[in-house]
């Protein structure tokens, strides 16, 4: 080894003992967090099973489960519109509008898998109608969405005259969806555990998504590695609009019913799952598997709440320091970095 | 001479990350002197100064501010120290008006509950007017950027201080701006405020400094008085080695192949006109100029980056049709970034992420995901060739030092196997050793046939890199320079279209 070289490698030798000691690897701080909100649910499950007999039971736990599953379709979206720098605070309306639309056309008389067809493929016209303003008109994404938010919402109320549609009448096999449920596990969880496993190995995997890392971490840098950074953003806010249109007919199965007023606070619900699961609202980061987390912990914290007998006004203002604990550690964490 | 410093340095260290920016340096300055601080991008001037003017925390080490040890936590207490710094880049409040920029500092530390404008305005242009007669009305945003440094020394001139470090505070100035700046110097001098000033132009510091101080790769070098060097001496302790051993060999006169890129009559219809480009195979082409003059916009047209109004590009004989960077990447051109951390790398995503970026099309399976082996293996062979230091492949790209996030950088450009590489700017802010690898590794690219065209704006760098130089001056080629024309002197006449003696000064733009 020439003399040249030993030092060569002595410097990396160096290096690698300077960095392994403060080491900023964005996978590894992703898994990080994952592992981390996965300490704390199971610490929260241990804890309440000993406090409450009811907490550890498969009721208990399907209750849960169902309560964040179809929420959990629309955090997927959500998680990956961070991850690209956007944000959509009109979810919780289009969740409703697919509901409505999809309900009025079934009392309408169609059959109700055309009507709700129909009702995805609305809410993907409000994504790609934001998109457009996104991308053409250059507005940003919160308050693209912000008003998208109001809109539908009225849309909705336009819909319906403002009273709830009645839905008893729905065919049983349409109903199953959000009220039937196989060898004990119900559809609608699986449904769920469907979309979660496929966008999470699409997020890790997949090339087309692998663009949407490199537009959220930096736009202009991807502009510059030939990446239409616009189209990404475009199908990305279509993408979150879609999953929340099939939130909203899974919501009609289960339900019955379809209210112009659901969904209303949805938004920041699915925004704070996401953001304690590890999305930056910077773009760049972010998991589909952490944001999950993030969604069963805020559940777990909830059902925690109502078997403690703790009044549900206490509810909102615990998830809220929840948040804001999960962000000032993200910022603590990010800080090193500039 | 036996007065205390009014400033004084002692084994101060700062590291970021795994990059030491200094080691072990040592400062001294005396009441009522000039004091000039050389040394090459990266030799740490800036982070001495930031961390003297309390934004950034030393490691380890002593400041001392009359004899005795001070800590200096924040820029507030600098400023309460008599400390005040002019940074290189403007960092003025766009929207407010001059008056009110050049009295943040000092409403700041004020107590009182309301705004007096009648005395501000009125106290503001009698510091204003000192340097230049600005109307402190204006917005800064309205104001040109040599108006806007102006701006940004007069904010410092109203603070009570006996410190006053200036970080190369002519680069946007023009000639009669910088001597009516040196005066005003001079006078603080005369009042005893000591001041620190940073420039890389040997011309000024000769004449206007009395002591000079050089740092190299983050360490203390040597402290002189000026009348005891030359400019020449201050150089090569700044490069700490013969400036021709910086640079490869450059290729054998009549050596250039068959032509790779050709641009004819390209315009952008704004910042451009009529440009006409050839580069050959082997042959490293230069283009320089003033900034703002348009050698960006120029190669960014080239490559589809931005849209051209007329003009043609052909790659190796072929015409292309661009409508996006996407198909100069395909075609075989890319292009490097002159602005690193804003558009040239992802920060936080893994260095192996950063270097597909440019094409995930080959590295993508028949299922539209990615292959994450080949994506190892690219990296992998791309960081080996190019030297890169690093923890491994996954590591965030924030974690490398500039050099290596520079090297990261290029070896995206590389994954392409590219015919034609444009590199805006490589070395910029990247330290002594790296930008030595990199002109090295330009060599070797050349010498294999790939066309390499350098947008540059530091002189020796297009003269000791470059076998023939354009010179871009007002979005026009201003001339072409063959490699035996190549001099300092020769560049600074075609970027600035004068011919005198105030390019004398500009001449001695050295390093």
């Amino acid at each position: 080894m020439s003399p040249r070289e030993s030092g060569e490698v002595l410097v990396h030798a160096e290096i690698k003992v300077a960095s392994a000691a403060r080491r900023i690897n964005f996978a590894q701080l992703a898994s990080m967090r994952e592992a981390g909100l996965i300490v704390i649910i199971l610490a929260l499950c241990i804890a309440m099973s000993l406090a409450s007999p009811h907490f550890l039971t498969w009721g208990n736990f399907r209750a849960m489960l169902m309560s964040f599953s179809i929420e959990g379709i629309v955090v997927v979206g959500m998680t990956i519109l961070l991850i690209v720098g956007g944000i959509d605070l009109s979810v919780g309306s289009v969740v409703c509008f697919s509901m409505v639309v999809s309900g009025a056309l079934f009392l309408a008389g169609l059959d109700p898998w055309t009507a709700s067809l129909i009702g995805i493929g609305v809410s993907a016209l409000i994504g790609a109608a934001m998109g457009f303003f996104v991308t053409v008109i250059g507005l940003n994404h919160f308050i693209t969405s912000l008003a998208a938010m109001v809109i539908v919402r009225g849309m909705c109320l336009v819909v319906t005259k403002g009273t709830p549609l009645s839905l008893f009448t729905l065919p049983p096999a349409f109903k199953a969806i959000g009220q039937g449920s196989f060898n004990n596990i119900p559809y609608v969880i699986l449904i769920f555990v469907v979309v979660v496993a496929i966008f999470d190995f699409l997020l890790r995997r997949a090339t087309a998504f692998r663009k949407v890392f490199y537009t959220g971490s930096n736009e202009k840098a991807a502009q510059f590695s030939g990446i239409r950074t616009n189209q990404v953003k475009f199908w990305v806010t279509v993408l979150c609009s879609t999953l929340a249109g099939l939130a909203g007919v899974i919501y009609m199965a289960r339900f019955g019913a379809a209210t112009p007023t659901f969904g209303a606070g949805m938004e920041l619900n699915i925004i704070a799952a996401a953001v304690i699961g590890g999305a930056s609202l910077n773009g760049g980061s972010g998991t589909i598997f952490g944001a999950i987390l993030g969604m069963a912990l805020l559940s777990v914290v909830t059902s925690s709440l109502i078997l403690l007998d703790i009044s549900v006004y206490w509810q909102d203002m615990i998830k809220g320091c929840i948040l804001l604990a999960a962000v000032s550690i993200d910022h603590f964490l990010h800080r090193k970095k500039s | 001479m036996t007065q205390s410093p009014i400033l004084e340095i002692r084994g101060l260290s700062k590291a970021f990350g795994p990059v030491k920016a200094l080691s072990d340096v040592q400062f001294e300055l005396r009441r009522g002197e000039i004091h000039a601080l050389c040394g090459e991008n990266g030799a740490g001037k800036s982070t001495l100064m930031n961390m003297i003017a309390g934004v950034l925390q030393p490691d380890e080490g002593d400041i001392l501010i009359d004899g005795e040890r001070v800590s200096i936590h924040s820029p507030a207490a600098a400023q309460r120290l008599g400390i005040a710094l002019v940074h290189q880049e403007i960092a003025l409040c766009q929207d407010a008006t001059v008056a009110e920029n050049i009295y943040m500092a000092a409403i700041n530390s004020r107590r009182a509950p309301l705004m007096n404008f009648q005395r501000l305005y009125a106290d503001a242009q009698k510091v204003m007017d000192l340097l230049a007669p600005i109307p402190v009305r204006t917005r800064v945003a309205d104001l040109s950027i040599s108006s806007q440094q102006l701006v940004e020394i007069a904010k410092a001139l109203t603070l009570d201080c006996k410190v006053l470090m200036l970080d190369e505070p002519t680069a946007a100035l023009t000639e009669s701006e910088a001597q009516r700046l040196f005066s005003i110097v001079r006078g603080l001098r005369e009042r005893g405020i000591s001041v620190v000033y940073i420039s890389h132009r040997m011309a000024e510091i000769f004449s206007l400094c009395d002591r000079v101080t050089v740092f190299r790769d983050g360490r203390y070098v040597v402290t002189d008085p000026i009348a005891a060097v030359s400019p020449d001496d201050v150089v090569r302790k700044m490069v700490g080695r013969e400036i021709s051993q910086l640079y490869p060999d450059k290729l054998a006169p009549q050596e250039p192949g068959r032509l790779l890129l050709s641009v004819g009559g390209l315009s952008d219809g704004r910042r451009f006109a009529g440009v006409d480009l050839q580069l050959r195979a082997g042959e490293i082409l230069g283009i320089g100029g003033l900034i703002g003059a348009g050698r960006s916009e120029i190669a960014q047209t080239v490559c589809g980056l931005r849209p051209m109004t007329a003009g043609t590009v052909a790659l190796d004989g072929k015409q292309l049709r661009l409508r996006g960077y996407g198909d100069a990447v395909k075609a075989g051109l890319v292009y490097l970034s002159e602005d690193r951390k804003g558009s040239g790398v992802f920060l936080d995503l893994p260095i192996a992420a950063n270097i597909s970026a440019l094409d995930l099309a080959r590295l993508t399976g028949p299922l539209g995901l990615v292959d994450r082996k080949a994506e190892d293996r690219q990296a992998r062979e791309l960081t080996g060739r190019l030297g890169v230091r690093m923890a491994g492949i996954e590591a965030a790209v924030s974690t490398l030092s500039g050099g290596n996030q520079q090297k990261v950088a290029i070896a995206r450009q590389l994954s392409v196997d590219p015919k034609v590489i444009i590199m805006d700017e490589p070395t910029r802010g990247i330290d002594v050793g790296a930008k030595v690898e990199i002109h090295r590794l330009l060599r070797q690219l050349a010498s294999s046939g790939v066309g390499v065209v350098v947008i540059s704006s530091e002189l020796p760098e297009l003269i000791g890199l470059c076998d023939r130089v354009m010179v871009v001056r007002e979005g026009r080629i201003a001339g072409e320079l063959a490699a035996s024309e190549l001099g300092e002197e020769a560049i600074i006449m075609l970027a600035s279209g004068v011919h005198n003696s105030s390019t004398q000064r500009q001449a001695q733009n050295v390093a």
